[in-house]
This record gives structure tokens, sequence and C-alpha cells, in this order.
């Protein structure tokens, strides 16, 4: 059985994905660390990756398409910054255009994957994802209102919260 | 989701493809934060909320000209965050709790992304279990 957790914090605009895994740590981290393995998991589902780029390094750059039915390609990056075999990943995930380089003007997700043995055979990955731009509702929810202002905000996340 | 569309206009293909692309492609989410990055226009949404002031009423305790304040409500209205209807001679400003929501949509689409992507990964590793042998070095089929 394949369960995931998932908690979404909109003010922050952070994702929390954490699954444990009937494997070693370090096949988990294969999933990451070989582009062979990334590309069956990584696109949506028809539109597989091809990964044509994986510097697994600090600074380093993955660069990967997934390819639509009708043969349309849509690139994307990542900009690696901190790799700790086989506990831990971070990178910036983003979008890139037709020539590969980064597409500024789509939100740029930082990702922080760790993963830890829970006993001798089971492993948990939680991949922490932080969504750009989003900072400006925590600074919604952070700054100081008076509290008619404050109620009718608290309404608008009460909302939000219950989706 | 019909693949049949050939010629596809900017705003149709934007919808039609990954899905978090598109998502992320519209703007306005974009727009909803960017409208919300500034302390004018969050003062303009909480007073807009009770649906009832006029742009010049609304424009009054700031020390701003008119035009700014225009300027200031046409960014939450692009961001779909108010919304601007004509009462006699006035143009009445209210918040919009529903642009707020776009805010969500793009969690929740990263929240599918994800689910999907970790049940692959959980396919990958039920699948190495089967056979008896390992795919250490990857004769496996190719993806895709």
């Amino acid at each position: 059985m394949s369960t995931v957790d998932i908690t979404k914090d909109l003010p922050n605009a952070t994702l929390v994905v954490s699954s444990v895994f009937s494997a070693s740590p370090e096949r988990v981290w294969r999933l990451w660390a070989d582009p062979r393995q990334l590309e069956r998991w990584w696109g949506p589902d028809p539109y597989p990756a091809t990964v044509v780029d994986h510097d697994l390094r600090p600074g380093g750059h993955v660069a990967y398409h997934m390819t639509g039915p009708e043969g349309d390609q849509h690139k994307g990056y990542w900009r690696v910054i901190e790799v700790e075999p086989p506990r831990r990943l971070v990178f910036e995930d983003g979008f890139a255009d037709d020539s590969g380089a980064p597409n500024d003007d789509l939100p740029v997700s930082r990702a922080e994957v760790t993963i830890e043995a829970v006993d001798d055979t089971r492993t948990r990955m939680t991949l922490t994802s932080v969504y750009d731009t989003t900072a400006a509702l925590e600074v919604v929810l952070g700054m100081g209102m008076e509290e008619g202002i404050r109620t009718a905000f608290e309404q608008i996340l009460g909302l939000l919260a219950e989706g | 989701m019909t693949v049949l569309q050939r010629p596809l206009t900017p705003p149709i293909y934007n919808r039609m493809v990954v899905d978090m692309e598109a998502i992320l492609t519209d703007k306005r989410a974009d727009a909803v934060f960017g409208a919300l990055a500034d302390a004018t226009r969050r003062d303009i949404l909480a007073r807009a909320m009770g649906g009832d002031l006029g742009i010049s009423e609304l424009a009054a305790p700031y020390p701003m000209s008119f035009a700014a304040v225009q300027k200031h409500v046409a960014v939450l209205e692009r961001a779909g965050l108010v919304r601007k209807r004509v009462d006699g001679r006035r143009r009445v400003v209210t918040t919009d709790i529903e642009g707020l929501r776009n805010a969500r949509v793009v969690l929740d689409h990263y929240e599918q992304l994800w689910r999907g992507r970790v049940a692959r990964m959980h396919g990958l590793l039920a699948e190495e279990d089967l056979p008896a042998g390992h795919l250490d070095d990857p004769a496996d089929d190719p993806a895709g």
C-alpha cells in the first residue's frame, strides 16, 4: 500500500509530501539520482519526462522535457542547491523556454527532499516544496490589522481553508 | 482530455498542456499574489469588503492622488480580487473573495501532481520486488 501524507500550508505556500517506502534509503535516493529512474515518475500521466542533463552536484543543473500526446514538449530544469546522498537533496524547480533557458516569467519552487530509514526495511521520504510569490499571502496574515479588518480576513482564510 | 483541436490558440493551449503548466501559465495566480504584495492594495481590499464604497470614498484616506488609487484598484481588478459596478454616478468597488481562492488552486494542483509522482515511485519499487533479480543496471524497458 502506498500512502502519502500531504500537508498544505497556504499562507506559506508550502506543500509537504511524505511517504514510507519498502526500500532502503539508498534505493529511494536512486529514484532521484538516476536519471532513468527519475524520468519514470517525474512526468504526470500522458506527459512522460525525458531527462537530458543530470548533474546532481551543488550548483549543478538538471534539464528535462515532458512530451505530451501530440508530441508537444514542455521543458523544465532544476538548479541543484544541496546534495547529500542518500539523505538530502535541495533544488529549485522551474520551467524553461524552448531553448532550455530558465523561463523567469513562471514561478520557481524550492524543493527539499529528506530520506531517512524508519527501520531495517522501510524508508521515509519527505518533500517540502515552497512555491514562489505566495509570500504575499503570508504578509497579509502577518500584518497588524484592526479588529474589524482582521475578522474579515479571517473569514476569507476560513473559506480558503475549507476549500 | 481531448487531443483533437490541432491549431490551438495560446490560451486554449495553455489549458490543455500539463495541468501544472496550465495553472501556472495562468497569470491570475501570479496576479493575485502580486496584487496582495502592496500595503495600500491590501488596505483597499479590506475596506472594500463592505461592498458599497465608491472609488473616491476609497481614495479619501490615502495620501496619494485619486489616479494612483484608481491604478491600485485596477491591479486588484485584474487579479480578480475586486469587482467594480456602476451605481448611479458612483463606481462602487467590492472585494471578491473568490479571487483569493485562486491562490489555493495552485497548491491543490501541486498536491495532485505530487500524489501522482509518489504513487509512481511506489509503483517503480514494487515492480522491482516482483522478479527475484534487481535492476541495478536498468535493462528495463525505456520510459514512455
